[in-house]
């Protein structure tokens, strides 16, 4: 079989060595995995991949020709497995023990493949596989169909938030390439990831037969039926996420640089953010500030540091800083806290025992913690959530993880480095699980913030953005809610924090003893303005979306809050519009006299006099007013660093 | 936001590694072997600790049997770096005369390497030693952790690896257990080749064309460097242009004929060759799972 890769790369190659090493020197890296049930054809697609993709050389070839005689599952065909599995005790056995890295380049890109054992007893090496991986071929044996241990693997590689799941359905010349055993595979696996509320966002399904090489790096014959991408196509192209450009600086101390007297650095991996010379920062724990000075390296000073680089920074001022502090930017910094909720993998033959002290590993720092009873255990062929005292070997659990003292986090879905964790027993040494934080279940008491008093304007500093009320008013259909979980969706993408108080979390609730007559209605307004004004003082960007038909109940809540911090939104529709939308049947039951004081029927609207924005809805579709707002906010400085 | 090349994540992962490990160890050495690998791999620990000299030493574990061009890099290197040098050569070794000629490369490998390495570890008390050890090399080394333990006996046990995720390393040791800790796990031939020649670090000469005096031996040409080179009857030097792919001792190290001179043009080479880069040594032509074989028993 013979196939179009590297064909370019050693034209190239051959003629301009040169430009060949610029272009490579600048191909993206793709890290994937294969995982799956045992023997479903794992690290036989990998060494297929790797003959299709040229990276054997004549003396692994002969070498995988005599193992194969030796060893083989093929009689006298090639054992693909047998280039992966280097052990002595694998070949013996003819199955994976433990993960196998690989590496190979095409035309586009450079690979780094890890292979994983499918065995159970070896899923702890399944999950270090995954760990460090962007996307999974998931294989199937088209003959077994989804298996247990297909879900475990799914189930583990959503956990650790891999998006990308390539389904390779495998074997298929032993089903006679057949396209309804396929789509059938294809129709229950997707089923199954629908119910898991994890990261995978993306499955493609690929007909295959590893050992024969169908559908790996070209469209085979024996699958007319298919008219997808072959898998190296798709792992060329695929487009992995790239490290958010304003997500805030993370940075680990691991070790403090102090050649002499004069010179103190602090030396880490960047895990989030960039920075650069003149940055406001924050230690964490300390919650001491400073600037950086300067970004030192061996080939002189750097102008920024990135996502994913080592670095050595020195700042302005002379801070104490140690080995497992976050250095962090100081208008977005890290949680801080010493007790989570997580999700926790249990790696070790040994089960958990509940409040034993265990060493946890985040970061550069190893802490002293212990783990709850499990919330609840995952069972992985249902999802079902069960009840369970410990966690065995393999299950995955959602616990909490509670520390000897507090420590900079961030959590797992928004930050992988900064939301994980090991758990190191302290007698075996051994890592017994590995966790994701899902968010702290305790903020830090003992927290030694720099001698500010904590007010709204450190609220906000903390923030990085002011706080300010949203204030919707209109008829009832006109709009509000729509437009205003809108906009408490864009402020969020852009790392506002904001808090939408509406008729469903507050009538049902704070507001339950009320009713729509007049004063009823006036009380629901100013305890609204209440809490929009406390929330406020909590550095929050508030949305209030009530009818609200009286000016001067407006006016109230707008007094309780600072000049400038209300924003009075005018969303006017008109009453024929609304009516004729009708959506609840409310304007219907209220000319019917079924309900009493209706704004708009039996009781009065007053439209605002003055609005800071007045949405004309019968002109402005709801993105486009949204859109309208955030700019508003944007024109008057709110949005801070998230502008 | 300018995203990292793929050389620029494995130097950045690297780095990440040295620091980690000198941090959460006691006693930590350099096994400095004066290749390619362990050429990048002092240039790494330079730029992970600048401005600071790193924090431990480099460690040669000698067989007396190097070119001498690498004992004039292996100074060299020593001394552009500021770092401590120890040189352990295995008394008994010495002392028995022990040569891959009348021993054999087995014996003599084991005797030199394997045994020596262990002396100079316990003798120094060292707990972590850096490696340069790729994942593409060889297949046992493919399974092998980044963080990888050793017994007290020196031995690996592959069925038995600690899981390692994402880039939390466990660090914490048994009594009596060491670490090995391998910077460059996920960096290929090609990688090395392209960020020696991209950060322009020094490396031995003999892995550029020149001409050299060989001699052919069971199908390998052998390089005579030095006088202690015992001709067979019929055998005569000839000077012929020849580079190495790997460095060991050079009676076992073979040469392949070329006119590559500069990097490029190695690299080229290497690139459209047929053969992996092991086919040079002896070593592993010994019995087939030979490396998982001798690194179970302690070699590096
Ligand atoms: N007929 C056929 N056999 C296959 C195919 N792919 C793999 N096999 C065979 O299936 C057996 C298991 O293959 P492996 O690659 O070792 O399976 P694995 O998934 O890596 O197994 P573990 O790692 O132990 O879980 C071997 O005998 C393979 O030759 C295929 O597409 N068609
Ligand atoms: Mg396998």
């Amino acid at each position: 079989m013979n196939t179009a890769f590297q064909s370019t790369d050693r034209a190239l190659i051959e003629t301009d060595i040169e430009q060949y090493l610029r272009t490579h020197e600048n191909k993206s890296l793709l890290r994937f995995i294969t995982c799956g049930s045992v023997d479903d054809g794992k690290s036989t697609l990998i060494g297929r991949m790797l003959y299709e993709a040229k990276a054997l050389l004549d003396d692994q070839m002969s070498t995988l020709d005599a193992d194969s005689k030796k060893h083989g599952t093929q009689g006298d065909e090639l054992d693909f497995a047998l280039l992966v599995d280097g052990l002595s005790a694998e070949r013996e056995q003819g199955i994976t023990i433990d993960v196998a890295y690989r590496f190979f380049s095409t035309d586009k890109r450079k690979f780094i493949v890890a292979d994983t054992p499918g065995h159970e007893q070896y899923t702890r090496n399944m999950v270090t596989g995954a760990s460090t991986a962007d996307l999974a071929v998931i294989l199937i044996d088209a003959r077994k169909g989804v298996l247990t241990q297909t879900r475990r693997h799914s189930y583990l590689v959503s956990l650790v938030g891999i998006k990308h799941v390539v389904l390779a359905v495998n074997k298929l010349d032993l089903v006679g390439y057949s396209e309804q055993v396929f789509n059938e595979i294809d129709r229950e696996y997707r089923a199954f990831i629908e119910r898991l509320d994890g990261s995978i966002e993306r499955v493609t399904s690929i007909p295959m037969a590893a050992l024969r090489g169908d559908n790996i790096a070209e469209a085979s014959t024996n699958t007319p039926w298919y008219t997808g991408p072959n898998l190296l196509e798709f792992l060329e192209n695929v487009e992995i996420a790239a490290s958010s450009t304003n997500a805030p600086l993370r940075m680990p101390v691991q070790w403090v640089n102090r050649p002499n007297l004069d010179f103190r650095g602090f030396s880490g991996r960047i895990l989030g953010g960039s920075v650069k010379p003149g940055d406001a920062i924050r230690v964490l724990p300390s919650g001491k500030t400073s600037t950086v000075a300067r970004i030192v390296s061996l080939d002189g000073d750097k102008a920024q540091g990135v996502s994913g680089e080592s670095v050595t920074l020195t700042l302005a001022d002379e801070i104490d800083i140690s080995r497992g502090d976050v250095i962090s930017s100081a208008h977005d910094p890290a949680g801080l806290a010493d007790q989570f909720e997580a999700t926790i993998a249990w790696l070790d033959e040994t089960p958990m025992l509940p409040g034993r002290a265990y060493l946890v590993k985040t970061g550069a720092s190893t802490v002293g913690g212990s783990i709850s009873k499990p919330k609840y255990v995952v069972e992985v062929n249902t999802l079902d959530r069960l009840v369970a005292k410990t966690l065995n070997v393999n299950e995955v659990g959602v616990c909490t993880l509670t520390l000897d003292r507090a420590i900079a986090f961030d959590p797992y879905a928004d930050n992988r480095d900064m939301g994980s964790f090991i758990v190191i027993d302290r007698l075996s040494n051994h890592t017994i699980a590995a966790g994701t934080i899902h968010f702290a279940l305790r903020r830090s008491q003992n927290i030694h913030w720099q001698a500010l008093e904590v007010d709204k304007a450190a609220r906000a500093r903390l923030n990085g953005h002011k706080p300010c009320v949203l204030w919707f008013t209109g008829l009832s259909g006109s709009g509000k809610s729509t437009i205003a979980n809108l906009v408490e969706r864009k402020l969020h993408a852009l790392g506002v924090r904001t808090y939408l108080l509406d008729g469903d979390n507050v009538r049902h609730g704070l507001n339950k003893d009320l009713g729509f007559t007049a004063p009823d209605r006036i009380e629901n307004i100013r305890r609204i303005g209440e809490v929009a004004k406390l929330m406020v003082d909590a550095g929050l960007i508030v949305l209030t979306a009530f009818i609200s038909p009286f000016r001067s109940e407006r006016k109230l809540a707008r007094d309780m809050v600072g000049a400038g911090e209300f924003v009075e939104i005018f969303v006017d529709t008109s009453l024929a519009v609304v009516e004729a939308r009708d959506p609840k049947g409310l304007y219907k039951k209220a000319r019917r006299g079924e309900l009493k004081n209706f704004t708009g029927i039996d009781s009065p609207y007053e439209a605002p006099d003055a609005p800071e924005l007045h949405l004309e809805t019968e002109k402005l579709n709801a993105e486009a007013a949204a859109d309208s707002i955030v700019a508003e906010l944007r024109a008057r400085g709110v949005l801070g660093l998230h502008a | 936001m300018p995203s990292l090349t793929h050389l620029q994540r494995l130097e950045a992962e690297s780095i990440d590694i040295l620091r980690e490990a000198v941090a959460e160890s006691q006693r930590p050495v350099m096994l400095y072997s004066i290749g390619k690998d362990s050429s990048v791999m002092l240039h790494l620990a330079r730029k992970a600790f600048y401005p600071s000299r790193p924090p431990f030493p480099l460690l040669h574990v000698d067989t007396t049997w190097k070119f001498r061009d690498m004992y004039a890099m292996r100074e060299r290197a020593a001394r552009e770096s500021g770092m401590e040098l120890i040189v352990h050569k295995n008394p008994e070794a010495e002392a028995l005369g022990i040569n891959p000629f009348t021993h054999g490369s087995a014996k003599h490998t084991d005797m030199w390497k394997t045994q020596g390495l262990k002396q100079a570890l316990d003798l120094h008390r060292f707990d972590l030693a850096f490696g340069g050890a790729r994942r593409d090399e060889e297949k046992s080394r493919a399974k092998e952790r980044v963080f990888s333990f050793r017994s007290a006996q020196h031995q690996w046990d592959p069925k038995n690896q600690r899981p390692e995720l994402w880039r939390l390393y466990n660090t914490r040791k048994n009594p009596g257990e060491s670490i090995r800790v391998f910077p460059l796990s996920n960096w290929t031939e090609l990688d090395i080749w392209q960020y020696i020649h991209l950060e322009d670090i020094p490396i031995v000469p003999l892995y550029l064309a020149a001409e050299r005096p060989v001699v052919e031996r069971d199908g390998m040409l052998i390089m005579v460097d030095d006088e202690r080179f015992p001709l067979r009857s019929g055998e005569t030097p000839k000077n012929k242009s020849v580079r190495f792919r790997t460095l060991g001792c050079y009676p076992l190290s073979g040469a392949i004929e070329s006119t590559a001179a500069t990097l490029p043009a190695i690299i080229q080479e290497m690139l459209l060759a047929t053969t992996t880069e092991r086919q040079g040594r002896l070593i592993d032509h010994d019995s087939s799972a030979s490396m998982e074989k001798k690194k179970a028993e302690g070699y590096f």
